[in-house]
């Protein structure tokens, strides 16, 4: 019984209960991307723009422009500028990538420090923070949600096709262009809407861990895209109420959990899975 | 058969960067024609194919196409991530992408991707991850996805490269079953001996098309020192020309005969 109020004891306050549902479905939802993440390369594209997304951030308070509406425009032009540049081959995507983003995190951190109230506010973006969650962030990361089942399901064969085979899918008919630059702008909406919980720096574990834990345990593709929602879900479910117990930060527990399953499921699955994670060499 | 123009190259030039990778080319691909574009590496072979594809920007002249052309890619199996999380099913139903918005395979599909497969011959392996397939086994999933939309034309990379005699055989067969039932095949090689020698129509392509028609007409040393920037003789075997590398010491051979 005491267990059990004990339990119940961080639910008492309203900041929790948004804050475990913002990271419940938002760990769903980089689950969900996550698988198109790994199988595409793209991890360092979701670490890059988590960066290019805090810029966008600390401009918008600095202009006062509403959070979701300037960092949001600012993450897309972003993936859109980085797919554009990914495609042309002089300089390296990854180089490009590099220069893009940690440009404009650089101006995120500059503009944080001479305008804003420095240190705290720039730790709570860094590594999350529950504290500020609010219902609009409910309502936000709610409708990515909605929109990343929505896109994924009416959009599965030609996502499935483009990804693992572009030049055939192009030659059948799929736009496969329309179909990065839609995963991009994805990516985009869903580093926004997660950032403020788990921060900057850890959003593209969340985006990579729960997705390789998944296909180790898998080799089909439709599976995966439900095993590695779920593994998000939970892990940041339960990494949120193990935070408040043990008070430690909610990204670090909620990563360190994921990092905990993906060696459970590396070590149990044995030497079979890891033949498939050859297929992970980028990761 | 109704032999009337699919494909229509006309003063074809492709780049790569700034530099050109094949230049005025001229190339008709008629309906029921088996047809292989052979050349060393580098000649541009797979960039007039990715030309035709629609998927390589044509500088100059035009490629035209007859109106709703539909075109079975068969890519070169080095290219495929085998390990990719997909069973020879999904890989196959991956190309229907418009007549359905949920993403399960409904029984029409099924019944659909077995008929495809057991007519190439492989209906035991459709629940399979594509990594648990022989050589053979693999080319034939990739050509039955291409079979699945029911295309006017075949186009294969390189459908022979990296397989073994016995894998070579087989596809050989598969194509020549396929083009007597009368569907188009265009393929690129760099097999002369084990795969154009046996083909109907040869294209000879060194950043221009050298030559183009049967492989008796097509396979002489000159053609060949032309595509290839080194000579070759070619013998008779079994009523079909067969290529042989010159070796140098044959040269040497062949200069001091001459002198003397």
């Amino acid at each position: 019984m005491l267990l059990a109020l004990n339990f119940l004891e961080p639910y008492g306050f309203q900041f929790f209960r948004h804050g475990i549902v913002v990271a419940t479905i938002a760990g769903g939802l980089c689950g969900l991307l996550g698988v198109f993440v790994i199988l595409r390369g793209m991890s360092y594209i979701g670490h890059g723009l988590s960066h290019a997304v805090f810029g966008g951030a600390a401009a918008s308070a600095v202009l006062k422009v509403n959070y979701f509406l300037g960092a949001g425009l600012w993450g897309i032009i972003s993936g859109v500028l980085i797919a554009r540049v990914a495609r042309r081959r002089v300089i390296g995507a990854d180089a490009a990538i590099g220069v893009v983003t940690t440009a404009s995190f650089a101006l995120g951190l500059a503009l944080m420090s001479r305008y804003g109230q420095a240190s705290r506010s720039i730790e709570a973006v860094l590594f999350g923070s529950v504290l500020g969650v609010k219902m609009g962030d409910i309502v936000a990361v709610s409708i990515v949600a909605v929109i990343g089942v929505t896109v994924v399901v009416l959009g599965y064969r030609r996502l499935l096709f483009s990804t693992f085979d572009r030049d055939v899918a192009q030659v059948s008919g799929v736009r496969v262009s329309a179909m990065e630059a839609l995963l991009l702008v994805m990516l985009s909406l869903t580093i926004l809407v997660t950032m403020r919980v788990i921060g900057t720096l850890l959003i593209s574990a969340l985006l990579v861990i729960p997705a390789a834990s998944a296909r180790m345990v898998t080799n089909s593709f439709s599976r995966l895209l439900w095993i590695s929602p779920i593994i998000g879900a939970a892990t940041c479910f339960v990494g949120m109420n193990a935070a408040y117990h043990l008070n430690t930060s909610a990204s670090a527990t909620i990563i360190l959990l994921d990092a905990l399953i993906f060696v459970g499921v590396y070590a149990f699955a044995g030497t079979r899975s890891r033949v498939k994670m050859a297929s992970l060499g980028h990761v | 058969m109704d032999n009337s123009e699919l494909i229509v190259c006309e003063h074809v030039s492709c780049t790569y960067g700034n530099a050109p990778v094949v230049d005025d080319i001229y190339l008709t691909i008629n309906r029921g024609e088996f047809v292989g574009i052979v050349g060393p590496s580098g000649s541009g072979k797979t960039t007039l194919l990715k030309a035709i594809l629609g998927t390589h920007p044509v500088a100059h002249g035009s490629i035209k196409r007859v109106e709703h052309l539909q075109m079975g890619y068969v890519p070169q199996v080095e290219t495929v991530d085998w390990y990719f999380p997909v069973t020879v099913e999904e890989v196959i139903v991956m190309t229907r992408t418009k007549s359905r918005w949920w993403p399960r395979i409904s029984a029409d599909e099924r019944e659909a991707v077995h008929t495809v497969l057991d007519r190439l011959g492989i209906g035991e392996v459709s629940q399979r991850h594509i990594r648990e397939l022989s050589g053979g086994q693999q080319q034939r999933v990739f050509l039955a996805r291409a079979m699945f939309r029911q295309p006017d034309i075949l186009v294969l990379d390189e459908p022979t490269s990296g397989v073994d005699v016995r894998t070579r055989h087989e596809i050989l067969h598969l194509l020549a079953d396929l083009h007597a039932d009368g569907l188009t095949i265009l393929l690129t090689t760099h097999d002369l001996n084990g795969l154009a020698a046996h083909l109907p129509r040869l294209v000879c392509l060194n950043k221009k098309v050298l030559a183009d028609g049967t492989p008796h007409l097509v396979l002489t040393p000159e053609v060949l020192e032309a595509t290839y920037g080194a000579p070759m003789e070619v013998l008779e075997h079994g009523g079909m020309p067969f290529v042989i590398d010159s070796a140098r010491s044959t040269l040497r051979v062949n200069k001091i005969v001459a002198r003397t």
